[in-house]
């Protein structure tokens, strides 16, 4: 555990649309099974940012690699590589869960053999096995995170990008879901999400801020708690996003 | 009776999917009265039946004394109603989209600029800006500008701070709370559950039913639970550990803490005591008070 391996490591990694720096030299690295909280005011370059992580953007200037590969380099085998769960939910309503999970694991290059034993433990540890058949867009609203997480991790990826993944959620069902984050977590598979809920913020191991396109603050909560005097993230998260000059 | 929103015992469903169940609610003129509840409650039904644009299966909904079915037109000119998707014209400019809504209602920007001042001074540096390129808080604040323009007795907000992040979340709710001095009613809607503090009465939906309704500070002093905060340097052992734990009815995380509802069996020091003996370390298990989202989950969880 003394050189905990980097799944995640940029350096200087900037974003620019014409004149606009949306992403301006940001660095850090996340390590293997660790839960990273990635937060920002609207428009202070977080998708922009997970966007070229998740080699769907190409950097304008800067280094990283991501679950191994080269973010300049070798974007499309980081998206073979990595989980992406969107904030919309992204399945396919017409297709029953099972056809959801084939689908993506097709997707991923699984082969047959892979996708039985994987979707087995899937609904074995999500405790669907009844939902199996049920038509996506027929799912209570409460499953459907729990069922989004299942397909973006059905390949056992190093990494996962989870983009607000509870917005909306009803408290019960989005704490359930940051207790699959934390199993998915203890197994080794590494966490990357964004959120507007302060309390979540809490349950990463790190956590960073971004400001104007820089990364403004970066450390455990409990030592940004002290950094910055408060007591919850929220409080920190109100003193840090205040810094930020760039107008809408 | 002074109530300016009447809905009595309102179902609606959409083929076999109940979005409300036997509704009722009553908002006081001028009041701040928020609707609170995670997607996929009924809020949007419930917005959609008071702006008149879906016809209620079953029960009455009056908006300022007029019924919402027969007299939908003249409810029309006293609501403004903000729904949660943009629903601006895109191509339309910053000035041309405002001018358009007040045209609609018969109505001058300038009669009614002291209105909506304090919403679009913020906007007012680029006019000729076409409302796509605006930002996402711009485009709030332009929406609820042009729902304002004809000056409404009552203001519907649906959603308005979904997917914002926290500090322009209370900018905000600060905008609103200044309108509200205008005498304007306004029912917001939201799933943040922090935001409920920020109203004068609430009402608690999910799943269609209305769970409870009061002012904030009542529905919390109602909660009348054993309530515990926890902590220890590993939380998830902690949480697990909790959970199996004689005396503890729930157990859920909050923040940086966990909470505990316990029943009157459960001894902290007691159970902090074995906790740590077991290997976990810093184990602090003392009282609290809990809020919005304890009562929350208390109601799902019960229900």
């Amino acid at each position: 555990m003394d050189n905990p391996k980097k799944v995640i490591s940029v350096k200087d990694l900037t974003k620019k649309f014409g004149s606009f720096t949306a992403v301006d030299h940001i660095s850090f690295d996340v390590t293997e099974g660790e839960i990273f909280g990635f937060l920002g005011a609207n428009g202070a370059g977080k998708t922009t940012a997970m966007r070229m992580l998740c080699g769907l953007s190409y950097p304008t200037s800067g280094t990283g690699t991501v679950a191994g590969f080269d973010i300049t380099t070798d974007a499309e085998d980081i998206k073979r590589n990595i989980g992406y769960m969107s904030q919309k939910f992204s399945l396919y309503s017409n297709l029953t869960v099972i056809e959801n999970l084939r689908l993506f694991s097709t997707i991923y290059g699984m082969s047959d053999k892979e996708f039985k034993s994987a979707s087995e433990n899937l609904f074995k540890d999500l405790e669907m096995e009844d939902m199996r058949t049920t038509l996506v867009g027929d799912i209570p609203v409460g499953w459907r995170q729990k069922l989004a997480f299942a397909t973006a991790t059905i390949h056992t990826p190093k990494v996962v990008f989870l983009d607000e993944p509870t917005g909306g959620v009803d408290p019960v069902t989005r704490r359930r879901f940051w207790e699959l984050i934390y199993e998915a977590s203890s197994k080794g598979m590494t966490i990357f999400v964004t959120t507007h809920y302060l309390d979540e913020a809490e349950y990463c191991n790190r956590v960073s801020i971004m400001v104007d396109g820089k990364i403004s603050a970066l450390d455990n909560p409990t030592a940004l708690k002290e950094k910055y005097r408060a007591t919850t993230m929220d409080e920190v998260f109100r003193i840090v996003a205040k810094q930020a000059k760039r107008e809408e | 009776m002074n109530s300016v929103v009447n809905i009595k015992n309102l179902s609606h469903s959409y083929g076999s999917t109940v979005a409300l169940d036997n509704v009722s609610i009553e908002v006081e003129r001028g009041e701040m009265f928020g609707i609170i509840g995670p997607d996929g409650a009924g809020k949007s039904t419930l917005y959609r039946i008071l702006a008149t644009l879906l016809k209620p299966d079953r029960g009455e909904v009056f908006v300022s004394g007029l019924n919402a079915v027969t007299d939908y037109k003249k409810i029309r000119t006293k609501i403004g109603y903000m729904p949660e998707r943009f629903s601006l014209y895109q191509d339309m400019t910053v000035n041309e989209n405002l001018k358009f809504y007040a045209s609609l209602f018969g109505v001058s920007v300038k009669e009614n600029y002291d209105l909506i001042a304090p919403v679009f001074s913020q906007l007012e540096r680029f006019p000729n800006r076409r409302a796509s390129a605006l930002s996402g808080g711009m485009k709030q604040k332009l929406a609820l500008s042009c729902a304002l323009i004809h000056r409404p007795e009552i203001l519907l907000l649906d959603e308005p701070t979904t997917g914002v992040d926290a500090v322009s979340r209370s900018e905000f709710w600060d905008m609103l709370s200044q309108l509200r001095k205008s005498g304007i009613t306004i029912l917001v809607s939201t799933s943040y559950m922090d935001e409920a503090t920020r109203c004068e009465r609430i009402a608690m939906i999910n799943k269609g039913k209305i769970l409870d309704t009061n002012t904030p500070a009542n529905l919390v002093a109602n909660l009348n639970e054993n309530l515990y905060s926890a902590s220890a340097d590993d939380m998830f052992c902690l949480l697990n550990r909790l959970r199996t734990t004689s005396g503890v009815k729930n157990c859920y995380t909050f923040g940086a803490t966990l909470h505990v509802v316990a029943d009157n069996s459960f001894d902290p020091d007691k159970v902090s005591a074995q906790l740590t003996t077991d290997g976990l370390k810093n184990v602090k298990i003392y009282r609290t008070k809990g809020d919005i989202e304890d009562l929350f989950i208390k109601l799902t969880h019960d229900g």
